[in-house]
């Protein structure tokens, strides 16, 4: 496959993988471990809780707007200070963050997600979460969020970006 | 010797509150923002990775149903990472709901109590209303809404959008993207739309 027209496609998506190293699969674990950490966090801070979205979209608790708050801060400082002092990854690379770039996409997708966001109380991390947690029903809001991402990929050529 | 009093001290009173009861009630705000905050930086140097979820929808597609799209054509292979990183959510969440959780009820504001009560729903025993959330619900028009609607819209919409809550507002903002930030204002409004205007009509079917 032509690998020029694959960063073509990719440009406008979130999934751009800057790493241009190879290593074996196993090395794959170590972001198991970030997940595993991210996971319990979902749980034990309630970010699973469709209590708690539901909260934060009628402004009765501040708590997910301090969590996303927060984790806005710590990451901004980290990316600050990544960038300033030129951390490379632990394997020697310099780091590399893609820049976004602007379509209309984020204005109807993002109205989109909003309406996925407050029905289901949850975004795609904490869905995962959910069947971790054990509630298998959600494994059909999952199929259906393949389905969605599927159907935008049949029609992006149409729609308006 | 004062020094070794105070931390003896210190330490009586901790036990007061063991350190598995401290795990166990509901992580305060400011200590779960902070650990997802420190997954940007942890992705970033463990091998160059953006913070993103709901790109791994995508790679479910290319990976199981390309369908020869242009969209889904590319070396999902090496987003593998990713599938990793969600495995572990998975694990994580497994993990807090079997071994670090009391078994004690959510709590939730009075006012939100008040107006779900008004639509029957009265547990609050999970993290998700089980009157919603079950395979049996899917059969009520508003469980299908819910579930069946809500996650096409969710995966619909992130795609649309190029990002979910974690790749434009976490890591876009982190990285002062002003795109991600048209791209959270708009989750947010749609979500203020919906919470507040649609889904009460939703929950009253």
């Amino acid at each position: 496959m032509n690998n020029e027209k694959v960063q073509n496609i990719d440009s406008n998506t979130a999934c751009v993988n800057a790493s241009e190293q190879q290593h074996p699969a196993w090395y794959n674990l170590k972001y198991a471990a970030v997940g595993i950490i991210f996971g319990i966090v979902f749980v034990k801070a309630e970010i699973i809780s469709w209590f708690r979205i539901q909260e934060m979209f009628r402004l009765q608790s501040f708590h997910m707007f301090g969590v996303i708050g927060t984790a806005v801060v710590v990451g901004a400082i980290s990316v600050f200070l990544i960038k300033k002092l030129k951390v490379k990854t632990i394997h020697g690379e310099e780091i590399k963050i893609a820049d976004k770039e602007f379509n209309k996409g984020q204005i109807y997708g993002g109205l989109l997600f909003g309406f996925g966001w407050a029905l289901t109380g949850a975004c795609p991390g904490p869905l995962f979460a959910h069947i971790g947690a054990g509630f298998y029903a959600v494994l059909v809001v999952i199929l259906s969020a393949v389905a969605g991402t599927w159907t935008y990929g049949y029609f992006k050529d149409k729609l308006p970006h | 010797m004062g020094l070794l009093n105070l931390f003896k001290n210190f330490i009586k009173n901790k036990k007061q509150m063991s350190m598995m009861e401290q795990i166990q009630q509901p992580w305060p705000w400011y200590v779960a923002g902070i650990l997802i905050g420190l997954i940007v930086p942890a992705l970033l140097i463990l091998g160059n990775k953006t913070f993103g979820i709901s790109s791994n929808l995508r790679h479910v597609c290319a990976a199981c149903i390309p369908a020869g799209l242009p969209f889904f054509k590319y070396d999902w292979k090496k987003e593998v990472w990713n599938f990793f990183f969600v495995g572990g959510i998975f694990g994580g969440a497994f993990i807090a709901n079997t071994f670090l959780m009391t078994g004690a009820p959510i709590e939730v504001s009075p006012a939100l109590q008040s107006e779900l009560a008004g639509y029957g729903l009265t547990d609050f025993s999970y993290m998700l209303p089980k009157e919603l959330f079950s395979f049996e619900s899917l059969l009520t028009v508003r469980g299908f809404i819910i579930m069946v609607v809500g996650g096409f819209l969710v995966g619909f919409g992130t795609r649309y959008a190029g990002g979910c809550t974690s790749g434009h507002a976490i890591m876009g903002l982190s990285n002062l993207q002003w795109p991600s930030l048209v791209a959270t204002i708009c989750f947010m409004a749609g979500g203020f739309f919906m919470a507040n205007i649609i889904l009460p009509w939703i929950l009253s079917l």
